[in-house]
């Protein structure tokens, strides 16, 4: 073993690596923690584990995930075109993609609950249909899914760039069929990206707060979120309970977030492993 | 986590209050709720003007505007507020627990230290098409009601009030009859607004529902916003009586030393013009003869107050908006 690096100052920016995400992330998360320690297990547990918490975890973790997993099969398809196709335009079309970025999360839900009312352009064709948007749980996807897409646009982008069109035109004369070549040749090289920017947009969703609640319509047990609740404990001026939801929300995501990286792990181990024998 | 993003607000507000120029200047900041902007940024300069024909000095006034309950937390872990003036009693009750307001403040200035007053009334479709005319046309099957969420905002938690104290006064009113009378009325909700402007919004912008429970003040500004035709006023046959108290934050004016100005702050919201300007704002002035000269604005209305039937804020909000209370009983399926 090595102890040498190539580039000088490893010490220092591992220290500051440390430092800073202590500062941001741990220490804030401890106060968290240590805020909801006041409360005693029994409590937490039915603070935790109330109809209507259980119930906004439902419609928030399922919300996420169903967001984020629109995002990622139509933000691998605008990856692709922006990265394979030129077309007028596509500087344009590029930077929309940050634009959920941008705006504030408010206006994204005062907007969209506006479009998909029952008067509003995109919901004055869906109602007749019996398509409900605004004000139902599915309202709540369609807010998810609209902060979610730069994530995994943005994560695949460069993915895509690295892989050459040498390999579908080899995968083509080959004999492979395009679904094969889609399949066996190209996602596997995506794929880790694509979990990347699945699993940032289902965090990102998992907190989201201020697009949601304009069109969630806010129904107990039905459209309601947990950052929902959260508020509310906030306004009864129950600090501890809104603790307590958070902390949960906190260790499911993480779980989550755990999962996800060790299924990436293992993707990227495979696709390695499945590259050595080929070789 | 909440807490720290209450703390890096303070820091950033302290940090703002701190870069203001370092003139020999007085200054106050007055953190208040939300719709409130418009009130105080027309009392200001009344109050500025006043100021400086009594004492000579120019005083500088700060406001700060948001979601009352977050700045009452906001006063409690250390923003510097000399004054508050909040929608709800509740909130300064907060700050009065946390010792940073005299337990009697509504006694140290008149009227329960609110200075003006609004009630709830329904905002309806142009003509009235489902004749909607009191509390009790609320609760028919197939009336759309909206109205902000009422265990998360203080303009949703009156409209809870209003219905409740209406069924209670009924004869054979119970608290038992004002509970199935409310859950009926939530029934009747398609959606709970984030917000007053977002009831709003849904009702006028997005055509949703046939009613709108909102403040009177609120029913003007619709009609600046979308025209007065667009929509008719309704005032139910009883309403609750909504109060807005005003507070001085004692900790903080001892120790900048502003206490007479918070006090005359506070004091000159009573006075003609404080109240002219509390009718200018569609708010209901104390002042019996500038009342009387907006007669017309303001219709006479039969109202209740919290204080009246359900003994004060410190006793309606447990029962009715804390977890497990009525409100949450709606929804228990159990």
């Amino acid at each position: 073993m090595k102890n040498k690096h190539v580039l000088p100052g490893f010490g220092l920016a591992l220290g500051i690596t440390l430092v800073y995400l202590s500062l941001l992330v741990l220490l804030p998360l401890s106060g968290l923690a240590f805020k909801a320690s006041s409360l005693s297990a029994g409590e937490l547990w039915n603070v935790a584990t109330s109809e209507r918490a259980l119930a906004s975890y439902r419609v928030t973790f399922g919300a996420s995930l169903l967001a984020a997993g629109i995002n990622a099969v139509f933000g691998l398809i605008v990856a692709w075109v922006l990265v394979r196709y030129p077309f007028p335009g596509k500087r344009l079309v590029d930077s929309l993609v940050d634009l959920p970025f941008a705006l504030p999360t408010a206006v994204a839900g005062i907007t969209l609950a506006t479009l998909y009312a029952g008067n509003g352009w995109l919901g004055r064709f869906l109602e007749p249909l019996g398509l409900k948007v605004a004000f139902t749980p599915l309202g709540i996807v369609v807010a998810l899914t609209f902060i979610g897409l730069p994530f995994v646009v943005r994560t695949l982008q460069p993915v895509i760039e690295d892989i050459e069109p040498e390999i579908e035109e080899a995968a083509a004369s080959l004999g492979a069929s395009r679904l094969q070549t889609f399949l066996r040749v190209l996602l596997p090289g995506v794929f880790p990206a694509l979990l990347t920017g699945f699993t940032l947009a289902f965090s990102r969703a998992i907190g989201e707060y201020g697009s949601v609640i304009f069109i969630a319509g806010n129904m107990p047990l039905i459209s309601e979120i947990t950052p929902l609740l959260i508020i509310s404990k906030l306004e009864q001026y129950d600090v501890i309970g809104a603790t307590a939801l958070a902390l949960v929300m906190l260790v499911i995501s993480f779980v989550m977030l755990l999962a996800v990286n060790a299924l990436q792990w293992w993707s990227a181990n495979r696709h390695h492993g499945r590259e050595k024998v080929s070789l | 986590m909440p807490r720290w993003v209450s703390r890096i607000a303070i820091v950033a507000a302290i940090v703002l209050v701190g870069a203001a120029p370092a003139v020999a200047q007085t200054s106050l900041l007055n953190v208040s709720y939300d719709v409130a902007r418009d009130f105080y940024k027309d009392y200001n300069p009344l109050f500025q003007k006043y100021w400086k024909a009594k004492t000579g000095e120019t005083v500088e006034l700060k406001q700060s505007h948001a979601g009352s309950s977050k700045q009452v937390r906001a006063v409690a872990d250390g923003l510097e507020a000399d004054v508050v003036t909040m929608n709800q009693a509740s909130d300064v009750d907060f700050l009065a627990e946390k010792g940073l307001v005299a337990k009697d403040y509504a006694k140290r200035f008149p009227n329960n230290a609110s200075p003006y007053t609004s009630t709830m009334v329904f905002i309806v479709r142009k003509g009235n098409p489902k004749a909607l005319q009191d509390w009790s046309d609320l609760v028919k099957p197939g009336v759309q009601v909206i109205l902000p969420h009422p265990k998360n905002t203080g303009n949703g938690r009156y409209s809870y009030l209003a219905a409740w104290g209406y069924a209670l006064k009924q004869p054979g009113g119970s608290n038992k009859s004002a509970q199935e009378f409310v859950g009926k009325l939530l029934k009747n909700a398609p959606l709970f607004a984030a917000g007053g402007r977002d009831a709003t919004t849904t009702f006028m912008q997005r055509g949703i529902g046939d009613v709108l429970v909102s403040f009177e003040s609120e029913a003007e500004l619709i009609a600046k916003e979308f025209g007065k035709g667009s929509f008719d006023v309704v005032y139910p046959s009883l309403s609750i009586l909504t109060e807005f108290p005003v507070a001085i934050v004692d900790k903080v004016v001892d120790k900048k030393g502003t206490r007479k100005l918070a006090q005359e702050y506070l004091d000159y919201l009573w006075s003609k013009d404080g109240q002219e300007n509390a009718a200018q704002n569609y708010l209901r002035p104390r002042d019996p003869e500038v009342l009387k000269k907006h007669a017309a604005e303001f219709p006479a209305i039969k109202t209740f107050t919290v204080d009246e039937v359900f003994g004060g804020w410190a006793k309606a909000f447990p029962a009715h908006f804390k977890d497990g209370g009525t409100f949450d009983q709606v929804y228990q399926s159990k």
